[in-house]
């Protein structure tokens, strides 16, 4: 499956991934009108980081083999039979924050509304390319099929 | 401390109904000029220190933001113009040499913009480039006087031996920019896009980084009067070496990298201590006459061999023309002629803006004097000083080129706005500078899919204006002045040129 | 041939989705005693609490079991089982037959000997039907205050649905500070003061030695002290213990499987009984950072010992290597996750401690190091990208080259050496 990958080399730390990240995720998904009206009830899902001129945005990893799936008590994290993403249902999730403890990545983060649901990358489902990827000025951010040959056959 | 009497140059204009304050603004700018304020949510610019180079309103994701030139009014003067008043402020303020980056932005003639192409009507059809072969295809080197052939049968071969040639597959080349002056994604993004695009890129007097050996089969490796990373490697692996008197931007000085570009990398490649200034001296110090030179090129020749083609760079000065014949003589296989337009990482403002000779005057003169004197074939001829687009290599090609050098054009392409400070090392766009910050900004896979888009569009424009002319063979075109007519020129430009006035059969 | 498993919960439901990923042919038949559609019991706290509905508290979607192909046996008990015949006898009479079978019967609470603890008003709180029990007597019943005896985690679960239905609460804890298996000493004394400020009376070091009645329901308590505490309801939140009563007592005599304080298993998830697995909650797991062998009753490890368990039942080898606690709860509002061994008391000299206090935003980190690699993390209030820690316990990591910068605002995989971070995503994730 498609995964997003970071190349840390070329990353310019302007953090426009955050902005089209949300913008993708917010109600209007039009940038002014999202910044404007429904911000700050919105966030990236990306987690940015940043030392001196190192920086990267990492998204989730939609693990193959995925601790947060193993951690989730009510069933909200759940992988995606389509798309093989590992998706969170917010209506679900209960804010117990297992999966923020189980991800090695610390790739989940607590929503801002209310603090109730766990947020995280999604692979903006639905849509042919990540709006990180897509507006990534550099081509830090790539969307891209690593799975070797045999592991795909099997 | 007294009063700065500079005003700013720019000003930016901020549509605060499309600002979103997501300070994408605020991190790109080297200079500091957006910052934000937390307690108002807001981002404020001190436009004081804008340069022009527009990244913040490229990287604005609601294209908030515009650049304009500062619209102060000075009283108007036909003599003191705005520059040249701010320029003697700056100096009085700071005792200093004005320098500059990128090349002479004076408004003297530009010679392609008064040369027309023609075009075939009805005699001498045209031909359609995408249905007949076109031959771009260059080599450049020395040729030999005649040509003996043997023909077996309806088999025809050649005898004579020919010397070493550079081979491009375009007869556009990346000029010299050195490793320390530009970035090393810069470089990389040269190197990649030569060797993609068939044709050859110059390593400039910054010597040659040794990941970049990979790409030797389309480099040209520079001995400048610095030496600056010259060992037998680094000529073993180039495809051709060139030995540079001088350069279009700042004839007769040498070379200048600053103490601040001069890092751990730069400090290797170059073969000198971190941090020190790179200076070039203005002569070779070993090279006093036109024998000296002969000595060196011979020199370059005995240790590769005589596999390479060796050249000379020399920038066009007032008697350039029997400059470049006793080059030839010395036995260089190609002369690069570079313009009073050519572009730089820092000179003097004053030498950049009034010394040398547009490339169209000095490439008409040298291949004619050559020409006369019955010695064209023994060097390619390269013009080099603001070749900006697919029409002035033609037209260059027309008034005696083998092949042109690009330099400004190349920057441009991958990202290069013309702000013109190159020498303070804060390029915003990643390409002149060696801040770690800011050489991230050009990634390589990006910087070099760009170079080969560039050459890959003009070489397609230069085969419609030559099938347009109804010529087949960019050799067909070389010094063949009767495809160009002068326009708003006078007779003695005309005549320099070699060119008839528009109008005339 | 049949797959029997006896649960219906996280290493079930973790069983199930292995087998079927390699099995779709062979069948699989799911016992258990509970008549509900698989749910968590973490979630029983927030049922309690109304924080979530009846209709909401379903693990998986409602047609798992027919997308699965499994056959289900809700609300029938398990009674006894006979490795030589491979049955499992159930309540009522009747039994069925396995070919390999899992043993997934989870954790039972651990009700002490008090006097006055069967009566009416005395409840445990580890089911749903608990959750609904006690939910109906607090609708029935005027419950004007509670008592919870047990500071450990399920008190906290206890406490946080017992506010939320706005009856107060006094909580009782043997040792001398509540959460003593989890947090150290700053973080219980935090969290205590939290509880306290949010309405919650704490006693330590002290027990109910008695619950009193009237009218044959709770009226007050008598702590060891003598003290008389008034509640209505009383909340037993000790522990859990792995359920073994299905093959209690002497389980290797009558079924071959060894039993310690859990079902002993290797690697494999197998029971020393041929084709019988065991996982979950009912299991004695290798501690990996103890080095030592003892039940860890946490549902990731649960759900990650079924995954494993219906892997080898299909015949796709897989192996668990072990786990550590790890447990994320919520102290009165306030979000806490401490992972792996946080307070060490035996040879506490080898281990290297490094705090971050902020008294003011009231949020607490601590870090336990053991000859440079973290063994232990506890955060209390900011709990923000906690996994990492984990991450790092888990793969036993060197933190010499960045032991400065754990504890810093900005720590994050850019504060780990390039080598490392490239080893840790190798395949999928930063490319350096």
């Amino acid at each position: 499956m498609k995964r997003i990958y970071v190349n840390e080399e070329y990353c310019i730390g302007c953090r426009l991934c955050e902005v089209h990240c949300l913008v993708q995720h917010s109600q209007s998904k039009k940038i002014i009108k999202a910044y404007k009206e429904e911000a700050p009830a919105l966030m990236p899902r990306l987690v940015f980081e940043e030392d001196g001129p190192l920086s990267f945005a990492m998204p989730c990893r939609h693990c193959v083999d995925a601790p947060c799936l193993d951690a989730c008590i009510t069933g909200a994290m759940h992988r995606d039979h389509e798309s093989e993403a590992v998706l969170c249902d917010e209506d679900k999730c209960v804010g117990c924050w297992m999966c923020v403890m189980a991800c090695p990545y610390g790739a989940i983060q607590r929503s801002v509304i209310g603090h109730k649901a766990a947020s995280k990358c999604d692979l903006c489902y639905g849509e042919e390319i990540p709006a990180c990827v897509a507006h990534c000025p550099n081509e830090a951010l790539t969307f891209e099929d690593r799975t070797p040959a045999s592991e795909e056959a099997s | 401390m007294s009063l700065s009497l500079l005003p700013p140059e720019f000003k930016i204009l901020r549509d605060e109904d499309r600002c979103i304050a997501c300070q994408v603004c605020v991190r790109q700018c080297a200079n500091d000029v957006h910052s934000y304020d937390p307690e108002d949510d807001w981002v404020n610019s001190d436009y004081s220190r804008c340069v022009g180079c527009h990244r913040c309103v490229t990287l604005c994701p609601t294209r908030a933001l515009t650049v304009v030139e500062n619209p102060l009014d000075f009283r108007p003067n036909a003599n003191w113009s705005h520059q040249t008043i701010t320029n003697l402020h700056k100096q009085a303020e700071t005792g200093g040499v004005l320098l500059a980056g990128m090349g002479c932005d004076q408004p003297y003639p530009i010679y392609f913009d008064h040369l027309l192409l023609n075009a075939s009507q009805v005699t001498n059809p045209s031909i359609d480039p995408l249905r007949e072969p076109m031959e771009l295809r260059t080599y450049i080197g020395r040729k030999p006087d005649r040509v003996a052939v043997t023909q077996d049968g309806d088999c025809i071969s050649l005898e004579t031996q020919v010397g070493p040639q550079l081979t491009l597959e375009t007869p556009i080349m990346f000029s010299a920019m050195s490793y320390g002056s530009i970035s090393y994604n810069a470089c990389l993004s040269l190197a990649r896009a030569a060797k993609e695009a068939g044709i050859v890129y110059n390593t400039g007097e910054g010597g040659l980084h040794p990941t970049l050996y990979e790409y030797g089969p389309n480099t040209i490796a520079q001995v400048a009067s610095g030496r600056f990373g010259v060992h037998p490697e680094y000529l073993e692996v180039a495809t051709a070496l060139e030995i540079k008197i001088g350069q279009g931007a700042k004839p007769g000085i040498g070379g200048h990298l600053p103490g601040e570009k001069v890092s751990a990398d730069v400090s290797r490649t170059r073969m000198i201590p971190e941090g020190t200034d790179a200076l070039s001296p203005a002569p070779h110090h070993d090279i006093y006459s036109i024998e000296d030179l002969r000595q060196l090129i011979y020199a370059l020749k005995e240790a590769t061999n005589y596999q390479k083609p060796v050249g000379v760079k020399v920038a066009a000065v007032h008697n350039v023309a029997p400059i470049a014949s006793g080059i030839a003589r010395a036995g260089a296989d190609y002369v690069a002629i570079v313009g009073l337009r050519g572009g730089t990482g820092a000179a003097p403002t004053s030498i950049r803006n009034n010394v040398g000779l547009p490339i169209e005057l000095a490439i008409a003169a040298v291949d004619d004097r050559l020409r006369q004197e019955g010695i064209r074939n023994q060097v390619s001829l390269i013009a080099a000083g603001s070749i900006r687009s697919s029409a002035d290599v033609v037209k260059a090609i027309a008034l005696g080129a083998d092949a042109v050098y690009i330099g400004t054009g190349a920057l441009v392409a991958m990202g290069c706005h013309l702000c013109q400070k190159c020498y303070t090392g804060k390029c915003n766009w990643g390409i002149a500078t060696q801040d770690p910050y800011l050489t991230k900004r050009l990634n390589p896979n990006i910087g070099s899919r760009r170079l080969t888009n560039l050459i890959r569009a003009w070489s397609l424009e230069i085969k419609e204006m030559l099938g347009g002319m109804g010529i087949n063979a960019i050799e067909s075109l070389r010094g063949n002045r009767d495809h160009l007519r002068g326009v708003g020129l006078n007779q003695v430009e005309l005549d320099t040129l070699g060119v008839k006035g528009a109008g005339q059969a | 041939m049949r797959h029997v498993i006896i649960g219906n919960s996280a290493a079930a439901v973790g069983a199930i989705e292995a087998i079927r990923q390699h099995d779709t042919e062979n069948g699989i038949t799911v016992i258990s005693d509970e008549p509900h559609h698989t749910y968590s019991r973490p979630l029983v706290c927030h049922l309690l609490g109304e924080l979530v509905t009846e209709d909401q508290m379903a693990y998986r979607p409602a047609d798992f079991y027919d997308r699965h192909q499994v056959e289900t046996m809700l609300g029938v008990r398990a009674t006894g089982l006979d490795t030589q015949a491979r049955t499992v006898a159930l309540a009522g009479g009747g039994s069925v037959a396995y070919d390999r079978l899992l043993i997934a019967t989870g954790g039972k609470p651990f009700v002490p000997p008090t006097p006055g603890v069967d009566l009416e008003g005395v409840f445990t709180f580890t089911t749903w039907e608990d959750a609904r029990d006690i939910n109906r007597y607090i609708e029935d019943q005027e419950v004007g205050s509670a008592m919870v005896i047990g500071g450990g985690l399920i008190g906290m679960k206890a406490i946080k649905a017992l506010t939320a239905r706005s009856i107060p609460v006094t909580l009782v804890e043997l040792a001398d500070r509540i959460l003593s298996i989890s947090f150290d000493r700053t973080a219980s004394k935090l969290s205590e003061g939290i509880l306290r400020r949010a309405g919650t009376e704490i006693y330590t070091g002290t027990t109910a030695k008695e619950i009193v009645g009237k009218d044959g329901r709770v009226d007050h308590a008598i702590l060891q002290d003598g003290s008389k505490i008034p509640c209505d309801l009383v909340i037993v939140a000790i522990g859990v213990r792995p359920n073994l009563d299905l093959i209690l007592p002497e389980p290797e005599k009558k079924t071959g499987i060894r039993v310690n304080r859990g079902i002993i298993v290797d690697e494999h998830m197998r029971t020393s009984a041929a084709d019988v697995y065991a996982a979950g909650d009912c299991v004695e797991t290798h501690d990996l950072l103890l080095g030592a062998s003892r039940p860890i009753a946490i549902w990731p490890h649960a759900t990650r010992q079924g995954h494993v368990a219906g892997s080898n039942m299909a015949d796709v080898e897989k192996t668990y290597q072990g786990g550590f606690p790890m447990n994320s709860v919520d102290v009165g509002g306030v979000p806490t996750i401490s992972v792996g061994l946080t307070d060490p008391r035996e040879n506490p000299e080898e281990y290297e401690i490094m705090e971050k206090y902020d008294r003011d935003a009231l949020t607490y980190r601590r870090l336990v190091l053991h000859h440079n690699r973290m063994v232990g993390a506890i955060c209390v209030g900011d709990i923000d990208r906690a996994g990492i820690y984990t991450g790092l316990i888990r793969e036993r990591v060197d933190v010499r080259p960045f032991k400065e910068h754990l504890l810093s605002g900005s720590f994050g995989l850019i504060s780990l050496p390039k080598e490392y971070r490239k080893h840790m995503v190798v395949g999928d994730g930063i490319v350096v």
